[in-house]
């Protein structure tokens, strides 16, 4: 992945809380090459919501430099910025007072798309997260299940056509069932879309399923990142506990589960 | 007998058109100047805490600032603005009626409105103001897209709150000249007309619940997002806008503006004026029941043309002298006094209502008590009852002085119900006044003044400096000057408080003029 272009680029990143108190990122440095798909790991409070709201300017760094395309983002308007990256937040964070169709047409509206325009891209990205046009549009968000929210809420950030996507902890509140084909649907997206996205995680075989490479987090700090088998062979000693819990299921599981044919 | 048949229902509902409407005018400019004023106020305190809680302490300060005295303390107030104004840029506004209640009521309407609004807006998820930003609205779009929305719900509770309070408080606009439904109120509750007070309390009752619940209405259409309810709330209160306000458009503004204070004598005097001014071809409106401090600037800024004052009141309350003059020279001093403002004297109409200690006759016979001075040795152990304003006034510690009065206890009343605590020896002596009529129901005495510490208070019909020169006006009031005896006009006030049908201010004005027409 080094040689591919990077997209996004952290570079000896600072953010501190309460008067520096609370070192929330420290020094971060690291890549994410076009048409990646990153995920963050790292347990609560290690600085991962931190990271990404530093990437679209909800927050400014007090130290370093992100460079979005190339662009160091400073230097971007951040109205601007933020309606071009797709955002999608824990546990959707739909507008209540808003019907499905006008949460994911909001971006768009608020970039002044004609409303034939929006609506037409409201079915489309209906058709994209596969929910039903006639029987959702309409719909408010307390008349949905969790996982339908979701899909309102992936649907929200790829409105605009975003060529980068922002995910935190995006499928956290769902049942592993819905999560798992919400994961695997997202990325089909990813590849078809071509995006660049950074996820965040609690879970690490999500992580090591669904991205191409991740990243460890821990007390503000990149611990640790590179693919599933580059991490596999990291002497870090809380990358390796992290990597012992999908290991030991996945033992537990090919015992448990014998296939007919290998019997 | 059907109550219906009364003929004051008749006379209550004639002015209806006139005092809702206005009612509604002043409570609709206030509401929507209130809401001016605390919106954008509540918008800007909403993420600053030392400025919301300065806020909302102020607000909850005014709130606790009786109606009525906030309401009082806008006239005179503006009426200090106005002189400024004018002198500074030579511009001068009337600080009579519609403004300061519009004023002091848009103050009133704040702290609800406040309140609810930066509760409302402070209630919503920080989740969706953060995905909101996310999404790329700007500072301005978050708030009205996300913010205000979601606070809608209790920002509208606010203002239905607003709404009623501002709606019942604006019967309290009557003293300082803006009519309202209070003017029912008030002149019932001084002519003791229950049928009017009735009439006034369930019309501004009626209107606070229309209002109310059209509003709850709009919110509720807001909150189901139902257009049709939210439409058909809009749609009603702009009818009754409408409906209540058309009436007054169609009026022409009467030429003549006819004070009254808020007792009965007043009452029958103002409409007695406005009658003589009528059959005389003049147009003529009464302004009941202003308060006895604003009524004379009222006169002296031409906000009403003509009213009835008695010397000794404004020699002592508006231009403060504490000696006590004969008769004929207080009247030419208070003539050139009143000259300097512009105001003219036109003339006495021949009694006078002056403050009296009044006791039963029973117990003034048995304690042998004929004067003041008699008065004064059994003081000790009587008590004494005087209206609001008595015992802050020149007259009472003049009393005091003069025969060394020191009462048992001392009350303050509503003046009607003085008489009648007199009659039934709730209290022992009262400070009424010369020509109430509930003396003699009663069967009291006025007791003798023989140090002469009350001054004299005749009758006197005062023109603003706009109509100094009005032959027409002087004519038509000339027939009154010299010719109301006291005896007449405490027959007159007898009837005023007679609680029936015949004790309507006209009904009694009428009665007046033929018995002292045909002299
Ligand atoms: N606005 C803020 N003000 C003060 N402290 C903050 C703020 N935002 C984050 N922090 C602190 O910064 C640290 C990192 O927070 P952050 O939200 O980035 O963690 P996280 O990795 O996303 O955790 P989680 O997995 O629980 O969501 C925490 O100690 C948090 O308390
Ligand atoms: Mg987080």
């Amino acid at each position: 992945m080094s040689d591919a272009p990077l997209m996004i680029a952290y570079a000896d990143l600072d953010k501190s809380f309460d008067g520096g108190r609370v070192k929330a990122v420290d020094a971060v440095s690291l890549g994410v090459a076009a048409g990646e798909f990153l995920a963050i790991v790292g347990g609560s409070g290690s600085g991962k919501t931190t990271l990404l709201r530093l990437t679209n300017r909800l927050i400014d760094a007090d130290r370093g430099q992100i460079r979005i395309a190339g662009e160091d983002i400073r230097t971007a308007d951040p109205i601007a910025l933020r309606r071009r990256i797709g955002y999608v937040f824990q546990s959707a964070a739909l507008f209540p007072h808003l019907s499905v169709a006008a949460n994911i047409g909001i971006t768009p509206k608020l970039l002044g798309w004609p409303a034939r325009a929006i609506a037409a891209r409201v079915d489309e990205l209906l058709d994209l997260v596969r929910l039903d046009r006639a029987a959702h549009r309409d719909r408010f968000p307390q008349e949905l299940s969790g996982g339908q929210r979701q899909r309102v809420g992936v649907a929200r950030a790829l409105a605009a056509r975003p060529q980068i996507v922002l995910m935190d902890e995006p499928f956290g509140a769902l049942d592993p069932l819905t999560r798992d084909a919400l994961g695997e649907d997202f990325r089909a997206l990813h590849e078809r879309l071509g995006l660049t996205t950074i996820m965040i995680t609690h879970d690490i075989t999500e992580a090591l399923l669904l991205a191409d490479r991740v990243a460890v987090m821990r007390g503000g700090q990149l611990l640790a990142q590179g693919t599933p088998a580059e991490l596999s062979h990291s002497d870090d000693a809380y990358v390796g506990e992290l990597l012992r819990t999908p290991r030991r299921q996945a033992a537990r599981l090919a015992e448990l589960l014998p296939r007919d044919d290998r019997a | 007998m059907n109550p219906f048949s009364d003929p004051r229902w008749g006379e209550a509902l004639a002015h209806l058109p006139d005092y809702l409407g206005n009612h509604v005018r002043v409570s609709i400019a206030a509401l929507a100047l209130g809401l001016a004023v605390s919106l954008p106020l509540a918008i800007i305190a909403r993420n600053r805490p030392a400025l919301r809680a300065t806020l909302l302490g102020f607000a909850s300060i005014v709130q606790t600032v009786p109606g009525l005295a906030l309401l009082a303390l806008f006239y005179p107030l503006l009426l200090a603005l106005a002189a400024l104004s004018l002198q500074w840029f030579g511009v001068g506004f009337s600080a009579f009626g519609f403004l300061p209640a519009v004023l002091a009521l848009a103050l009133y309407s704040m702290l609800p409105v406040l309140r609810n609004t930066i509760t409302g807006l402070n209630g919503v998820d920080p989740a969706l103001i953060e995905a909101a930003q996310g999404v790329g609205m700007t500072p301005r779009q978050t708030l009205t897209m996300v913010e205000l929305p979601l606070a809608l719900p209790v920002m509208m509770a606010g203002i239905r709150t607003a709404a009623v309070w501002v709606i019942g408080t604006a019967t309290l606009s009557t003293p300082i000249g803006q009519s309202s439904l209070g003017n029912y109120i008030f002149a019932g509750l001084q002519t003791q007309n229950w049928v009017l007070v009735l009439f006034g309390c369930a019309a501004a009752a009626v209107l606070a619940l229309a209002v109310d619940q059209l509003l709850a209405l709009v919110e509720t259409g807001l909150r189901l997002r139902s257009r049709a309810r939210a439409a058909l709330g809009g749609i009603g209160i702009v009818a009754l806008v409408a409906a209540t306000l058309a009436p007054s458009w169609g009026q022409t503004k009467s030429s003549y503006m006819v004070g009254a204070k808020t007792f009965a004598e007043q009452y029958v005097l103002s409409a007695l004026i406005a009658q003589r001014l009528r059959a005389a071809g003049l147009s003529a409106t009464t302004r009941e029941g202003l308060g006895s401090n604003v009524i004379y600037d009222a006169v002296a800024s031409g906000d009403i043309d003509v009213y009835v004052d008695y010397s000794g009141t404004l020699w002592a309350n508006q231009f403060h002298h504490s000696d006590i003059k004969p008769r004929a020279e207080l009247l030419a001093d208070l003539k050139l006094e009143l000259a300097k403002a512009k105001v003219t004297l036109l003339g006495e109409l021949g009694f006078e209502n002056a403050y009296a200690l009044v006791m039963p006759r029973a117990r003034a016979e048995a304690l042998k008590i004929r004067s003041i001075a008699d008065l004064a040795a059994h003081a000790a152990t009587l008590s004494i009852a005087g209206d609001y304003e008595f015992f802050s006034r020149p007259e009472w510690a003049g009393l005091q002085r003069a025969y060394g009065l020191a009462f048992h206890a001392q009350r303050t009343m509503q003046p009607d119900f003085m008489y009648a605590a007199a009659g039934s020896g709730e209290v022992d002596v009262i400070a009424g006044y010369t020509s109430d009529g509930l003396i003699a129901k009663y069967d009291l005495v006025v007791l003798d003044d023989p140090r002469h510490a009350i001054p004299p208070y005749d009758a006197i019909v005062l023109l603003a400096p706009q109509r100094a020169g009005d032959a027409a006006l002087r004519a038509a009031l000339q027939p009154l000057l010299g010719r109301i005896d006291i005896a007449t006009m405490r027959q007159a006030n007898l009837r005023a408080a007679g609680g029936d049908g015949a004790s309507s201010q006209d009904a009694v004005a009428r009665w007046l003029w033929d018995r002292i027409g045909q002299r």
